[in-house]
């Protein structure tokens, strides 16, 4: 249970201290650290980030959304295309799922022209890729469950009875 | 001068916090804890459903307790959390907050000179509302030692025997206190043996923590003749702008309030209705997330005040705290101390009537990135001034 509370905690906000974490979940800082240690440990945990709205920054950061289909053979599995996908820095989000195609690649990079030639140079001629379709990011809402934009003002009463 | 004012209105004093009001509006970079209200938006089912209902033209008057169907949902509502049992078609009314309810109560109940007790401390609008309707106010303190609940020798002694009714508003507002079965006996029993009527404000009853579940005093034996329960989608809900709150009680008692509520408010908002039908309805897994957070900000907010060392009561209900201030402070003095160097608003306790004195009213119903910035600030404020 208190496992669960402190990944809760940890995917609200990552920097929230261990005494801020022990705070709130009425466990000693002690067991917190212990707690996500041991999460770490076993891959539980397997990194932390920030969450950037890259719209409010002037450098352009282009991502894209990439539909992939494949044909497995006796030799090649999912695993084995990801796995080979997966080590493009480029690849931000990489995940097989159920549907029209197969696997659903988030793709990053400094200009659309070096998306496309990442997508059409080192994605499209992996043999057992038989087609991608890119679908670039025009604006983005929400990431990682937090509300991206400029949010409203808490225009409550600053006091109340 | 146009106007001459009645005497009622005359003798209310403006309200306790309106002058940090004035204070907070000079600063722009306020984190308040003084407000008593939620900052999570309304679920978004309960929202869909107001909008559904304004597209399909839904915005005629309502029957004047409410819908019946809603009406329906709040009887088998209170049933299930708090084996309450209730009549929709005579027993319940909706009206526009909790607030309306109450109002609605000390004008069918309180007649000029009938006296009404009122723990203490406790939400700042009762003693008002029992001036408007021509009553006289018997406060009943309690104190931190009893963890701020009402005792049967505290009714006598504050001389609440005499008393015709007497308000109760638990869990807290404003110091997180609960009362459990076994606190309500005796007070039920005081209340029996002189023969008072109750007005229970039980709009925190789903915010409570530590695994105490909220009873109703009329649930108890022999008390659901006499008292009047309010309950609203307010707190629990998170629908404080929608203004939608209920009461429930003898159909006698309810038809009265209702002729009250007729001639006034005519209904509660019908949107509104439609929004409360389906929180009731599908946004349990919301209320309780709420509760989950409001949890951990209260055991934050403690576990700080402890660090700082300021004496804290524990808070077991509602979203407010009720830490002491340090030697040398009023609750005044803290709290516009706080708020001019420190820009953190607070609520003196006193302002809640007497038992609050020397305590402050810390709500934490705000992120817990303002809490930690807050309660840093307040650290420093008691550093500065040690």
């Amino acid at each position: 249970m208190s496992e669960r509370e402190v990944l809760e905690l940890l995917r609200e906000n990552a920097r929230y201290s261990t005494a801020d974490i022990a705070r709130m979940t009425d466990l000693e800082e002690q067991e917190v650290e212990t707690t996500i240690e041991a999460l770490e440990a076993a891959g539980v945990v397997r990194g932390y980030q920030a969450v950037v709205d890259w719209d409010k920054l002037e450098d352009e950061r282009v991502r894209a959304e990439v539909e992939l289909n494949v044909t497995l053979d006796r030799e090649t599995g999912y695993d084995e295309i990801a796995a080979r996908l997966a080590r493009f820095p480029q690849v931000k989000a990489l995940r097989l799922i159920s549907g029209d195609y197969d696997f659903d690649m988030e793709v990053e990079g400094d200009s659309i022209r070096e998306v496309s030639q990442f997508i059409s140079e080192k994605v499209a001629p992996v043999p057992e890729i038989t087609q991608t379709v890119t679908h670039y990011v025009m604006t983005s809402y929400k990431e990682h469950g937090i509300e991206l934009g400029d949010g409203e003002d808490d225009d409550r009463l600053s006091f109340s009875p | 001068m146009t106007f001459e004012l009645s005497d009622r209105v005359q003798t209310v004093p403006p309200s306790g916090i309106r002058r940090f009001f004035e204070i907070a509006e000079e600063r722009d970079d306020v984190i308040s804890l003084g407000v008593g209200e939620p900052d999570f938006a309304t679920p978004w089912a309960a929202r869909d459903a107001a909008i559904t209902s304004l597209e399909q033209g839904k915005t005629s008057y309502t029957a004047n307790r409410g819908k019946r169907e809603l009406r329906e949902a709040i009887a088998d509502y209170v049933a299930d959390r708090f084996e309450l049992g209730y009549d929709p078609e005579e027993e319940i009314i909706v009206t526009a907050g909790a607030s309306e309810a109450v109002d609605l109560a000390f004008r069918a109940f309180v007649d000029p000179g009938d006296t009404v007790a009122i723990a203490q401390p406790s939400y700042i609008s009762y003693e008002p509302g029992v001036i408007f309707a021509g009553g006289e106010v018997c406060p009943v303190p309690t104190t931190e030692e009893d963890e701020f609940r009402l005792t049967a020798a505290g009714l006598e002694e504050a001389g609440a025997d005499e008393a015709d009714v007497l308000v109760l508003c638990y869990p807290n507002n404003p110091t997180g206190a609960i009362m459990t079965e076994s606190d309500l006996e005796p007070i039920a029993e005081f209340v029996r043996e002189h023969d008072l009527s109750v007005l229970s404000d039980e709009i925190y009853a789903e915010l409570t923590y530590d695994h105490n579940e909220h009873t109703s005093i009329a649930s108890l034996e022999g008390m659901r003749e006499r008292t009047i329960v309010f309950n609203g989608f307010s707190k629990a809900h998170a629908m404080t702008g929608l203004r939608l709150g209920y009461a429930l009680g003898p159909a006698a008692a309810i038809g009265a309030m209702n002729k009250v509520h007729q001639y006034t408010m005519l209904s509660a908002p019908t949107t509104a209705q439609y929004a409360a039908l389906e929180a009731l309805d599908s946004c349990d897994n919301d209320v309780r997330e709420m509760v989950d957070q409001y949890d951990r900000r209260r055991q934050f907010v403690l576990s700080r005040f402890r660090e700082i060392g300021m004496d804290v009561f524990e808070a077991r209900g509602a979203f407010y705290c009720f830490p002491e201030v340090p030697d040398g402070f009023t609750a005044e003095e803290f709290a516009e101390g706080v708020l001019r160097e420190e820009g953190v608003a607070v609520v003196p306790g006193d302002v809640f009537g007497a038992g609050g004195e020397g305590h402050l009213r810390i709500s934490y119903a705000t992120g817990l990135e303002d809490l930690r910035k807050a309660l840093a600030r307040i650290e420093s404020f008691v550093e500065n001034h040690a």
